[in-house]
């Protein structure tokens, strides 16, 4: 086989990457440009509201970039998980992005768009049929709770990466797809090593991530029928046989294997080798296919309706007493909702957090010192939308609440008006499952549209 | 004493998708990634983690020099108690435990 060349030009649009890297792999004549679109890594808002992480002006600006780099290269430019969570809506959203861009660019583009978004009849239908698996540890699934989940997608593999390819489209927006996938698919196809192809994937999905120079984006990796060669784009980066193996540990759960659509990798036995100070080759990655194919889902529904307040305190006896009145006021808060407003605690949650103390690591805080202040966050998340009533219920009280009853009414400082933030609704994840299918595109549609 | 986080070359800690956590140790050379193996003991992870011990993986990784430990997360990322999305922080538990 000919060699087959990867350009990714980073971990994620959005993040940024090297205009001059990614000239230089243009100059190096890739076969395909392949860059991830998103991630479940910023939690489950992106998925349960079905936007995107980043905005909109940031993706344009990059995804011009890359447009005008597909156009001289003459090769496909494929997107995975478009706008973060990788919805029909977010993968629509792209397109709009790129028929603008085609105008003001003046190109003509065949654009296929590869839909992974979930029915929930479809989902309760194969739950019902014993074809959806959960993972460790995965959420308890039953009919009303999909039916509670705002947006369900399932994680394309290679092969609908592939079908996509196959239709000749010039741009290939794909709903949520594995990060390697969009990296895998068209070395797979040209018969490449499979273990490699995926290994090669996984090494270069975080872009530069894998080299010595992690914000300079741009690497290429380079498949063929034994193993892989990865390479940065940029000047000031190189990879070495650390920093590619290293690359398998970072977010993985096993440093060893990777689960994919259709089967898994496993990379026990890779060997790797510095070929000269930039270069680095990977050879020995096994690839098992799994008899049943299967592909994994996401799915956010609503935690609840939120608003949060913010307190500091700076006067020592408080600062040094904070958890008491904290509690203290909690235990004052429960009746003052209950009887002004008639709602049960089992409606809402208040949880107060101390900054400066163990807001960040909570019960598991080894090195708790008395600090000079120290703010106090109260999070109110209600089920019906009363958290902000509950919020401003509870603003007299932050501001003024005393730790004894002999003593002057304190007053605490509020950074800010009004005080209380409205934070919305909040989300969280659902599903930690995988779907039997019988032919791997049964969950997914494609759809080829010109500009 | 030292710290494990004196000892060794850097302890990072990061979510692996919403439901684990895992912990990456770069121990810097073979003799302080031996001496890790041998003494780091996974009582004492799970005594500081406050986690399930048939729930916690341990990887040693020869060539790498890298001690790692994997475990589901308590409490799911992003969910309305979780304090820290990605995990980042725990790492410095780790870095602050006496070797």
């Amino acid at each position: 086989m000919i060699p087959i060349k990867v350009l990714v030009p980073s971990g994620v649009l959005g993040l940024g990457f090297d205009l001059e890297a990614l000239n230089n792999g243009i100059k190096n004549n890739p076969d395909i440009i392949s860059i991830d679109g998103g991630s479940t890594d910023s939690g489950p808002y992106s998925l349960g509201s079905g936007t995107s992480k980043y905005s909109r002006a940031a993706i344009k600006a990059e995804w011009k970039s890359l447009m005008i780099a597909r156009e001289k290269a003459n090769v496909p430019l494929v997107i995975g998980s478009c706008g973060t969570c990788g919805t029909n809506g977010m993968v629509d959203w792209m397109e709009n992005i790129t028929i603008e861009l085609a105008e003001e660019l003046n190109q003509n583009i065949k654009i296929a768009k590869l839909y992974c978004q979930q029915e929930k009849n479809f989902i309760k239908k194969n739950f019902h049929l014993s074809k959806i698996f959960p993972l460790n540890p995965a959420p308890m699934l039953n009919d009303y709770l999909i039916e509670e989940m705002t947006n369900i997608v399932a994680l394309a593999g290679a092969e609908q990466i592939q079908e996509c390819i196959n239709t000749g489209a010039e741009i290939i927006l794909a709903g949520r797809t594995t990060d390697t996938a969009i990296i895998s698919a068209l070395p797979l196809m040209k018969g490449a090593n499979p273990g490699s192809s995926w290994h090669g994937a996984k090494v270069a999905e975080c872009g530069a991530l894998c080299t010595t120079n992690p914000t300079s984006g741009v690497v290429m990796v380079e498949f063929d029928k034994t193993g892989f060669t990865v390479e940065p784009m940029s000047k000031n980066a190189s990879c070495t046989s650390e920093t590619v193996a290293a690359h398998m540990l970072y977010e993985n759960a096993d440093p060893y294997i990777l689960q994919e659509p259709g089967g898994y990798m496993d990379v026990t036995y890779s060997k790797y080798y510095n070929i000269d100070k930039k270069k680095v080759r990977v050879e020995g990655a096994k690839w098992h296919s799994s008899k049943q194919y299967s592909v994994k889902l996401e799915g956010a529904k609503i935690a609840g309706y939120q608003a949060s307040l913010l307190v500091l305190l700076r006067e020592k006896n408080y600062v040094e007493n904070v958890k008491k009145w904290t509690d203290k006021l909690s235990n004052f808060l429960k009746n003052e909702i209950n009887e002004r407003m008639a709602i049960d605690t089992s409606e809402y949650s208040i949880e107060f957090r101390h900054i400066g103390l163990n807001s960040t690591l909570g019960e598991l805080e080894k090195n708790i010192r008395s600090p000079v202040e120290v703010g106090v966050l109260c999070l109110i998340t209600s089920k019906n939308q009363i958290s902000t009533e509950i919020a401003k219920l509870i603003n007299p009280f932050l501001l003024h609440f005393p730790l004894s009853s002999n003593e002057e009414l304190p007053t605490f400082a509020f950074p800010f008006s009004p005080v209380h933030s409205d934070r919305g609704c909040v989300y969280e994840f659902a599903l930690n499952h995988i779907l039997e299918l019988d032919n791997p595109m049964d969950a997914f549609q494609i759809k080829i549209s010109e500009v | 004493m030292l710290t494990l986080g004196e000892k060794v070359r850097k302890i990072r800690s990061k979510n692996a998708g919403p439901f684990w956590i895992t912990i990456d140790i770069f121990c810097g050379n073979k003799k302080i990634y031996k001496e890790v193996c041998n003494k780091l003991t996974n009582s004492e992870i799970i005594n500081l983690l406050m986690i399930n011990e048939q729930q916690l993986k341990r990887f040693e990784i020869d060539d790498l020099n890298v001690i790692k430990f994997s475990f589901p997360r308590k409490i799911i990322q992003g969910d309305v108690f979780d304090r820290d999305m990605h995990g980042a922080q725990l790492a410095i538990l780790l870095s602050e435990m006496k070797f």
